[in-house]
């Protein structure tokens, strides 16, 4: 095989022609979870469906499940008819369905990665995937050691010429700095760097992408991306939902080790970064890494964040439990179930403007969004009483749900005397179109398999963004107990203190 | 939907703006202005197509009927906006003497600054760019498949009043095809010797395939007649073996290539909602179906 293999057939004019994974074979690690029924395999139907998955492409199932590799196709064909995006239809079921394997058995279980390694073997041969092969560690990160270390003893992960092993998983990355950087060195034992795919879903969202398109394509917003203009930025990302049946997992986690670590440090970065030179991956991390190193906490975290607990109450019309009230969680959990908190960009084009950053469950809505506010007109030629329902102009992207940008402004009411209110100008990312977008999880598993890292953040980013929270959770942890609030609310007082000490108020979003 | 009769572009222009707000949504997130120029029996499904289409570009969708030319000038119209899309459409028929001059309503209702996209779903004029209303597109669709009349000739006709900015869905047609092939020489990295295309007696799509892989490949490339439907099959030889899809029902496929074993590959027919998407989604010249338009009128058979 020569270096300079140039494809005949594909043109750099030809924009038409998708990428299309090379012949592989995922392993799925995990598959009774909720996210591999509901995203994951789901996503893997859709992409074939849309012809982006080579003939040939393979899934192995791996859990402690007594089933046959039918019993196994089985529970995919049904979160494929419930989740999958696009219709269900027979061709492409045929496709995949000769490529379903189950291989039963626990993570210390040898005979089953030795059953597992001659499976992939077989598959090699009679479905031609060729020694590539994508792990999926759909499971508690506690259990990765294990997985890594079978993974290895058979010898599953060796790298052979011409043929690729990555790992894929999902967050928590840790939950601190330390634990971070060994959950690292677990996956670096046999994974390098570079085959390490940690999946932010949010990255793999068309709005969130559309940030860079937004503020590198045009000429409108830059000029006025900066602390001459902007005043402040608030990135909420806020859940309608309790922990429902996540107990075990959130307790002792909480809303800023689960949320502000990967999706909001990542949207921050996205919209306070400079232009990367290129679209590469290097180059967007390089970019990335940046602002997070410059990332300053201020020094009084008492006075600058905010943490609480849902309380009992009623949420959309629904009676609801409190979070101490919740099964599975300690009556005394210091748990927080809403963060917010306050950080500095210490560089030429951010000093100054502070970003909030606050996720919470239980809070009146489920959106997530960003909300760059400006500052107010230096000088009005308005009288006061003519202004006064004029607040402070404002970008908002809004991530979910109803994708898209809204800009507000002030504009004349209608009438015969000078009256000035907000308005929106808004556009939507599409009304019907967010159906026919992809999800985020397709665009992510076909760049795994396509060994395209932009969308994924690396071990460097992640460290980062625990240098950032690790010294917050420290300060929280000698405080008690959260602060409780209301359940279908905005958040516990101290949130609106934070701001107000500033002068500032959050929107509803 | 407002029924209007005997009326002209600004009242159709008003009943755009009615309705939406009727709908209480006075955004206008549409991104480009297609228009549909169709008769009477195929209007309803091309405007089905049309509004699928827009799920993914919004569009505001104007498809014209250009009725008898004859008499006196009569425009009707019936106008909506989306329910369970986002866009606009209006249906206008055209009869008497305004059917020679279809872009005197069409010019008013484009959308500002927008592209424009005109589609013919089955028969297009002579001279799509120089058509009255292909003139005020940047994009022209044409479907040699679909035309009615003299369909052995179809792509020849195509390609002789070829300008930039058209484009043909038997081209659309062939991407996933052309995606397979591509992705195939993507993980083996053979020499290609010679190649085959089999499709039915008739097939716009096949020739396009045929020019663009004698194109790309520079090696011999045979059309073979099967009964269809469609492309049934398409051979590489490679110096390591052959690379083959092959796929008889027009749904499901057979991937073979060489040392490997043979795979199915869902490969069906596309419907005109994604084909139409597809054309949708690239709005400048299609530079590699400008080169196969020189090629096909080069060729000396067909």
């Amino acid at each position: 095989m020569a270096e300079s293999w140039v494809n005949p057939l594909r043109a750099v004019e030809d924009r038409r022609l998708p990428r299309i994974a090379g012949p592989c074979a995922m392993v799925l690690f995990g598959v009774t979870g909720d996210l591999s029924r509901k995203k994951i395999m789901p996503a893997i139907y859709d992409l074939a469906n849309r012809g982006l998955l080579p003939p040939g492409f393979s899934l192995v199932g791996f859990a402690r499940r007594d089933w046959a590799d039918q019993d196994f196709a089985k529970i995919v064909h049904d979160s494929v008819s419930e989740h999958a995006r696009t219709e269900f239809r027979e061709e492409v079921w045929a496709q995949l369905a000769e490529g379903f394997r189950f291989v039963p058995g626990e993570f210390a279980d040898d005979v089953a990665f030795e059953t597992l390694r001659s499976t992939l073997a077989e598959l090699d041969k009679a479905r031609g995937t060729g020694g590539n092969h994508a792990f999926y560690l759909s499971i508690p990160p506690r259990f990765f050691g294990d997985v890594v270390a079978q993974l290895k003893k058979h010898g599953l992960a060796e790298p052979h010429e011409g043929a690729w092993n990555r790992v894929v998983v999902e967050k928590p990355f840790g939950h601190d700095l330390e634990s971070a950087r060994e959950l690292n060195a677990t996956l670096g034992q046999i994974f390098p760097s570079g085959s390490v795919f940690r999946i932010d879903h949010y990255l793999g969202k068309e709005t969130v992408q559309n940030i860079l398109a937004m503020r590198f394509a045009n000429t409108l917003f830059e000029p006025i991306w900066n602390s001459n203009y902007v005043d402040h930025v608030q990135i909420t990302m806020a859940e309608d939902i309790g922990i429902g049946g996540r107990a075990g997992y959130y307790d002792g986690v909480g809303a800023a080790r689960d949320v502000i670590q990967n999706h909001l440090l990542q949207l921050m970065a996205l919209i306070a970064m400079e232009e990367p030179t290129s679209f590469d991956a290097e180059s967007l991390r390089v970019e990335k890494q940046k602002v997070l190193a410059s990332v300053v906490l201020p020094r009084r975290l008492d006075l600058t964040t905010a943490r609480g607990q849902y309380a009992a109450g009623w949420q959309g019309g629904e009676k609801v439990v409190g979070f101490l009230e919740e099964e599975g969680i300690s009556p005394t959990s210091t748990t927080e179930t809403f963060a917010a908190i306050t950080l500095n960009v210490e560089n030429r084009r951010w000093a100054g403007v502070p970003f909030y950053l606050r996720t919470g469950k239980r809070l009146g809505r489920r959106v997530t969004e960003v909300a760059v506010v400006f500052k107010r007109a230096p000088h009005l030629p308005f009288s006061a009483t003519q202004t006064e329902e004029l607040t402070q102009n404002a970008l908002v992207v809004r991530v979910q749900p109803d994708d898209g940008i809204t800009i507000r402004f002030g504009s004349k009411v209608p009438g015969t005397s000078m009256e000035i209110r907000d308005v929106n100008m808004d556009f939507a990312y599409g009304g019907s179109f967010t159906e026919a977008s992809p999800e985020a999880y397709e665009r992510l598993i076909l760049d795994v398999l396509l060994g395209d890292p932009p969308l994924f953040p690396r071990h460097e980013e992640v460290e980062l963004s625990w240098k950032i929270l690790d010294p917050i959770l420290a300060y929280w942890a000698k405080q008690g107990a959260p602060e409780q609030y209301a359940s279908g609310e905005w958040g516990p007082e101290g949130a609106r203190k934070m701001l107000s000490r500033d002068g500032r108020m959050w929107r509803r979003p | 939907m407002i029924e209007l009769t005997d009326t002209n572009a600004a009242k159709i222009a008003a009943a755009f703006a009615q309705s939406r707000r009727l709908d209480a949504s006075p955004a206008m997130g549409m991104v480009m202005t297609l228009v549909i120029v169709v008769d009477e029996d195929h209007a309803h499904e091309a405007i089905r197509c049309a509004q699928s289409a827009s799920h993914e570009h919004p569009a505001r969708v104007l498809a014209v009927i250009l009725g008898d030319g004859r008499g006196r000038p009569k425009i009707s119209a019936q106008v909506g906006v989306g329910e369970g899309w986002t866009g606009e459409t209006a249906l206008i028929r055209l009869g008497g003497e305004v059917v020679k001059h279809p872009a005197s309503v069409v010019l008013p209702l484009l959308l500002p600054d927008s592209p424009v996209v005109v589609w013919w779903p089955t028969d297009h004029p002579e001279d799509p760019a120089n058509d009255p209303l292909g003139a005020l597109a940047q994009r022209r669709i044409t479907d040699a498949s679909a035309v009615t009349t003299g369909k052995t000739t179809a792509l020849k006709r195509v390609c002789r009043t070829y300008s930039p900015g058209t484009s043909d869905l038997a081209w659309t047609r062939l991407t996933l095809w052309r995606a397979m092939l591509a992705a195939a020489l993507d993980h083996q990295h053979v020499r290609v010797t010679r190649a085959s295309v089999t499709a039915e007696r008739i097939s716009p799509s096949a020739d396009l395939m045929v020019a663009w892989l004698s194109w790309r490949l520079k090696v011999p490339v045979e059309r073979i007649t099967s009964a269809g439907p469609g492309i049934t099959d398409v051979v590489l030889e490679t110096t390591q073996g052959p690379i083959e899809i092959r796929r008889g029902d027009g749904r499901l496929a057979t991937f073979s290539s060489p040392d490997r074993p043979d795979r199915p590959l869902a490969l069906r027919r596309r419907e005109l909602p994604e084909l139409l998407a597809e054309e949708l989604r690239h709005l400048d010249e299609d530079d590699v179906f400008a080169e196969l338009v020189k090629r096909i009128l080069t060729s000396p058979t067909r």
